[in-house]
């Protein structure tokens, strides 16, 4: 999040731009954005569930079938999307609720959006190999 | 409060004469259905947070040919990977009823005693029917379970 907006930065104070973002600068950035997932996380979870139990005991090329149709591929990313983003502040909260020493602390919070970029990208470039078929 | 003071006495003693109240830790509480469904909440967070490294696999490894799912297919047919999917999308549904709880109160809601018990119930019995009834609806639609 940046600083909220003035027509014309010259005339703010520095009390003005860190008035309400906190000492991470962030301010209520990461709680909405975590109600935000949230609420989109509801019907995906539901529709998510429901699709992966109708892949089991299925063969391969049933299973390409399924997830590579355009709707469960368009949910699946979605869900890949919603979750992952929702699973990085949540993870971040705990770190910071638990590690209190700078390096540690520094550590796992660069390991934890490597983490979730990677599955993240990984899951939605699998999702996309098996919607277009190459 | 007498608990409280005679439990510190021992530090207290050790570094300063006088025994000052310690502020309530999680001992002193009685537990409660709210305590453990937060802890629920965070657990079956974090569970979740390695789990998705399981959708990453299918994923990837369907993408990737035959071979490599058939890996896959093998692990999620024993009965631990069942056990594991099963588990984990309890975890899942319990989790999105504690996220629904949350927004309940983040709309000012469901603050009273009774309430709160109540929703803390809600989001274990909840979850616990609402993954035996998606497993359910699942393999009615397959023609059972496989």
């Amino acid at each position: 999040m940046t600083s909220p907006g003035h027509p014309n930065p010259q005339f703010t104070t520095a009390l003005r731009r860190v008035r309400g973002f906190g000492a991470a600068r962030a301010g209520t950035g990461h709680f909405w954005q975590q109600r935000l997932t949230a609420v989109a996380n509801v019907p995906l979870v539901i529709a998510f569930v429901v699709i992966v139990i109708s892949l089991l005991g299925r063969n391969h090329a049933a299973v390409v079938q399924i997830i590579g149709s355009p709707i469960v591929a368009i949910i699946m990313v979605l869900f890949v999307i919603s979750v992952t983003y929702h699973m990085r502040i949540g993870m971040q909260v705990i770190i910071e609720d638990y590690v209190h020493s700078d390096l540690p602390k520094l550590s796992l919070l660069l390991a934890n959006t490597f983490f979730t970029v990677a599955v993240a990208l990984g899951c939605i470039f699998a999702i996309l190999k098996l919607s277009f078929g190459v | 409060m007498d608990k409280i003071h005679k439990g510190s006495l021992t530090m207290a003693d050790s570094r300063a004469p006088a025994a000052r109240p310690l502020s309530p830790h999680l001992q002193i509480y009685r537990w409660t259905w709210t305590m453990t469904m937060s802890v629920f909440h965070r657990v079956t967070g974090g569970a979740l947070y390695f789990g998705m490294l399981l959708l990453a696999w299918l994923l990837i490894s369907a993408a990737s040919g035959p071979k490599a799912y058939a890996g896959f297919e093998w692990f999620i047919g024993t009965i631990i990977g069942r056990l594991i999917l099963f588990g984990y999308t309890w975890a899942l549904l319990h989790h999105m009823l504690g996220g629904i709880r949350h927004l309940i109160w983040d709309s000012l809601h469901g603050f009273g005693p009774q309430e709160r018990h109540a929703l803390a119930q809600a989001t274990l019995i909840g979850s616990i029917v609402l993954t035996v009834v998606l497993w359910g609806v699942g393999y009615l639609l397959m023609g059972g379970p496989r």
